[in-house]
């Protein structure tokens, strides 16, 4: 019956513990809905042939409703809604109050992008893993503007709200990987917020936490290492790529030649560009340290003017370090896995 | 009015010409300059005049709904990019929201019906009248303006702080909002006024006709809601030019308290749109089933309580911003009783076509279709407001599908019924009954198969506002896209045959319907000061089809 109905509403499938409960009071609803619908159409449908209209001149019956038709006019809906009322009310309660075990994690919503950050533990951009049948709660809040974090899959949403934080929570309980959707309109690419929960067994919740913490260790030993034995140029480039991905350069720009929501940087250094007032302008190191300043002050045509400015924000190594790494985008085959995925960051 | 000249009319029916007939045209010919309409203060020309306007306004908005609609027909882009469809989106919203179903109804239909419908020569303060008029003109045209120099990409909700921080022109499209709700306010006071203070002798309070009532309650939301939306709208052009930080945390304002003024006006605002049209539809199902109104104190009662607990279920809409688990009880239950108050009306309506003599004609078929999509759309209203299974669908295309049904549906059914039902009366000529019949037919089918898929795709989590979206719900949209063009067939059939009737169309009958509702008691179409020789005498009740030997015994179930 379940599986019956979830396929005839089109529902995701049930991966939470909320899931099942709504999809049940959800069933109820529409059943009622669909039988009060039905009833009133075929009464409708009845009297409309019944009482066809036989002469020009027809007079009708004085017809009024007793005492007794408008009480059940009143008390049958009210009562129906009530019981729907008290079953959600319930359930809301229920979505609403974490249980006191259960593990947190830190949610920040930005154009256009999710951050989850653990208490002690990796930090992730747009990949929440999680461990089936544990409680988690979300503690989400905003950079910019409103967004609301969503999981079909599990039936939970709260919105994301700039200087405050809200709370949800979810219990998965299968592994696999499940969408999030970002439900508050926030601007040009509101429908590419995208990101997923992984639900992992137990087992492999642990491994991956250990993973984590011993490769964001890692992580950092090696990128020094690397460093180390690098020419300069390359250091610099290699420092300009990390900070490039720190503050989401790679959410708008990619490096693989395709244009996103910004030009990509693939060969950008050198390149004629005709900006949006007509002028044309060689790419150069003055122009990309502008373009992060001021981003507005020349576009290129076909893109939005959406960029932020990064004033303030780089300090004057890390924007030479940037303009370094664009430099050794020139030949089409350098590629990083910047966009191809979450990035990690230890925790600081 | 005085007593002594209406001994000689029959109670109920229409008063015979007089001899002075040749000297009082109908309102549509006394007068044939251009001047002679825009500066009229002719309650009926300024209806004829908002008819006009608003039509203008719903091709607007259903131009960006199908524009939306065909760019949602495949996962990516397909004809346009993503910030044009952001402003595509929003101009549709605003455009339908504030130019076409808040002023069309009452602007229309109200401005030509209720004195009518009173007895009374004009409305209480003609300049007013027209005044609003003016005032929708002049908004409309500082927000298109804008709409053309810009647009705005926010949604027709404002949200804040995307609103405050988008680099889009959203200040002079909600400065034109905030005059069109000047318009609002202003229709609003003159049809309390007029209703309080133009009744004609005999037409006590409940024996006023129902969409008196329904206009009545609509007037009380419209003059105690608009306020606070004008005031919020000026606060949010006054955060994005002055940077006021209200609303803004980052200077230590609360965007959720934009919300909250927000919804306390619009959601009421969804039953200046609804009420109407529940007015509309009372009228229309007592004429074409010849029968009084099944419960007309119950009907009549319920748009008060409609108006009046709408005022506080606001917070509905923002069960999952953050606000706490007690209010949401609260808001949950209230918005219950706004629920209960629509099942009323539709089982009197129902309960009006028993023992009946129905006449399936055009406007009957708007009604079927009305009941259909209110019971619907206002059964999903309440499942929205049982707060757990608000949860998953809120800002999905269940919403969409949702609002779409109960406002939308409700609306559009009953101004195209009241286009057909009155149309006689307004112009004196009739449309051709075939048509009406085939285009009725296909906006219903149409709609259902424009949004039916759109509750799906809500249960299936697809977002509302979104240009792209992921593969599997493909086949819905295009479902959607689909039913959205049969929808667009039936209105452009509406409007040939509409426009051919209103020059070729056969002459009407005084009263083609036979229908008693009160503003049958004049001519069609009537004359300039509405009524010509003695006043009709107001005995009966309106929607009364009783054969005069039984009226003494009611008969009750
Ligand atoms: C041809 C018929 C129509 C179609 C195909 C249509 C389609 C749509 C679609 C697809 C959306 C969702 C936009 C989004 O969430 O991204 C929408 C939103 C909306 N529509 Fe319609 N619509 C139609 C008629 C109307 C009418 C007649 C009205 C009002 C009288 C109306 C009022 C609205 C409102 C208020 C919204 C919400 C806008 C927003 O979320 O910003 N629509 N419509
Ligand atoms: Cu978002």
């Amino acid at each position: 019956m379940n599986e019956l109905l979830n396929k005839l509403l089109f529902l995701p499938e049930q991966a939470s513990t909320f899931a099942e409960r709504v999809d049940s009071l959800h069933y109820f609803v529409v059943t009622v809905t669909m039988l009060s619908s039905f009833v009133t159409g075929t009464a409708a449908i009845y009297f409309f042939f019944r009482y066809r209209r036989r002469a020009d001149h027809q007079t009708t019956e004085y017809v009024i409703p007793s005492v007794k038709t408008e009480f059940v006019f009143v008390s049958l809906p009210l009562v129906f809604f009530l019981a729907w009322f008290v079953i959600g009310f319930r359930d809301f309660v229920y979505v609403q109050t974490p249980p006191k075990d259960s593990m947190d994690v830190y949610v920040m919503g930005k154009q256009w992008m999710w951050k989850f950050s653990y208490p002690e533990g990796p930090n992730g951009v747009n990949v929440l893993h999680v461990p089936a049948n544990r409680p988690v709660r979300l503690l989400i809040t905003s950079r910019d503007v409103l967004h609301s974090f969503f999981v079909p899959a599990f039936r939970i949403k709260m919105d994301a709200v700039p200087g405050r934080y809200t709370q949800t929570w979810f219990e998965a309980t299968k592994p696999g990987t499940y969408q999030i959707l970002c439900t508050e309109y926030c601007g040009l690419s509101h429908s590419k917020m995208l990101g997923e929960v992984v639900v992992l067994s137990p087992e492999e919740w642990d491994a991956w936490v250990k993973e984590q913490r011993k490769g964001g260790l890692q992580n950092r030993q090696d990128a020094l290492a690397d460093l180390a034995l690098e020419p300069e140029t390359a250091r610099m480039s290699a420092q300009g790529q990390k900070v490039a991905a720190e503050v989401g350069c790679f959410k708008c720009h990619t490096v693989n030649g395709e244009p996103h929501i910004g030009p990509t940087f693939q060969g950008m250094y050198g390149r004629m560009e005709t900006m949006q007032d007509g002028t044309s302008l060689r790419v150069d190191e003055a122009y990309i340290t502008q373009s992060m300043m001021d981003p507005g002050a020349h576009l290129v045509t076909g893109f939005p003017n959406v960029m932020p400015t990064f004033q303030g924000k780089l300090t004057g190594p890390q924007t030479a370090a940037i303009v370094e790494y664009i430099k050794t985008l020139r030949t089409p085959d350098i590629r990083t896995g910047a966009t191809q995925g979450p990035v990690y960051e230890p925790i600081q | 009015m005085s007593p002594s000249s209406s001994t000689e009319a029959v109670p109920g029916a229409v008063p015979a010409p007089d001899e002075h007939h040749e000297h009082h045209p109908s309102y549509l010919v006394d007068g044939t300059t251009v001047k002679s309409w825009l500066l009229t203060l002719d309650h009926k020309r300024i209806g004829v005049m908002y008819l006009i306007w608003v039509l203008l306004f719903f091709l607007i908005g259903g131009t960006y709904a199908l524009v939306v609609r065909l760019e949602l027909l495949t996962p990516g882009p397909t004809i346009i990019d993503a910030m044009t469809y952001n402003r595509a989106f929003t101009m549709h919203g605003v455009v339908m929201i504030f130019l076409f179903m808040i002023p069309a109804i009452p602007g229309a239909f109200g401005n030509f019906m209720l004195p009518l419908m009173l007895g009374a020569k004009d409305v209480a303060f003609p300049r007013l009248n027209l005044l609003s008029l003016y005032l929708l003109l002049i908004g409309a045209m500082i927000a298109i303006w804008g709409m053309i120099n810009g647009g705005m990409d926010t949604g027709w909700t404002f949200y804040t702080p995307y609103s405050t921080h988008t680099t889009t022109t959203v200040a002079p499209i909600l400065f034109g909002a905030f005059i069109i709700g000047f318009s609002s306010i202003a229709t609003g006071l003159n049809f309390i006024v007029t209703t309080h203070t133009m009744r004609a002798p005999g037409i006590t309070w409940f024996k006023m006709p129902l969409f008196v009532w329904a206009m009545y309650a609509t007037a009380c939301i419209q003059v105690l809601a608009t306020p606070v939306l004008g005031l919020v709208l000026l606060l949010v052009v006054g955060e994005q030019l002055f940077h006021f930080g209200i609303f803004d945390p980052a200077r230590g304002g609360d965007p959720v308290l934009f919300q909250h003024l927000f919804w306390f006006y619009s959601h009421p605002a969804v039953y200046i749109m609804v009420l109407p049209s529940f007015g509309v539809m009372s009228e229309i199902v007592a004429a074409f089933s010849r029968k009084n109104i099944f419960g007309y104190r119950a009907v009549a009662f319920s748009s008060l309580g409609i108006a009046f607990v709408g005022f506080f279920a606001w917070g509905h809409h923002m069960f999952v911003s953050g606000q706490s688990t007690f209010n949401a009880g609260v808001f949950a239950v209230l918005t219950m009783l706004v629920g209960v108050f629509t099942a009323i009306k539709v089982f009197n309506w129902v309960g009006t076509v028993y023992k009946g003599a129905v006449d399936f004609k055009t406007p009957f078929a708007y009604f079927c279709g009305f009941l259909y999509f209110t019971v619907f759309g206002g059964m999903t209203g309440v499942a929205f407001a049982t707060a757990s299974l608000d949860v998953p669908w809120h800002d999905t295309y269940f919403v969409v599908a949702h609002f779409h049904f109960i406002m939308v549906g409700a609306t559009i059914m009953a101004f195209m019924a009241a286009i057909h039902y009155w149309f006689p009366k307004m112009f004196g000529r009739m449309y051709h009954e075939g048509w009406g019949l085939v285009s009725a037919a296909l906006i219903i089918l149409g709609f259902n198969a424009t949004f039916i898929p759109q509750f799906l795709l809500g249960n299936a989590g697809m977002p509302r506002r979104y240009y792209e979206y992921p593969e599997r719900f493909q086949t819905l949209n295009v479902a959607s896209t689909a039913g959205a063009s049969l929808l667009a067939l039936g209105f452009i059939i509406s409007a040939i045959y509409l426009v051919y009737a209103l020059v070729y169309g056969e002459k009407a009958a005084s009263n083609p319907w036979h229908s008693k509702g009160y503003e049958w008691l004049t001519e069609s179409p009537p004359p300039t000061h509405n009524f010509v020789g003695p006043q009709p005498i107001y005995t009966e009740e309106p929607h009364f089809y009783v054969d005069p030997e039984k009226a003494e015994e009611p008969y009750e179930v």
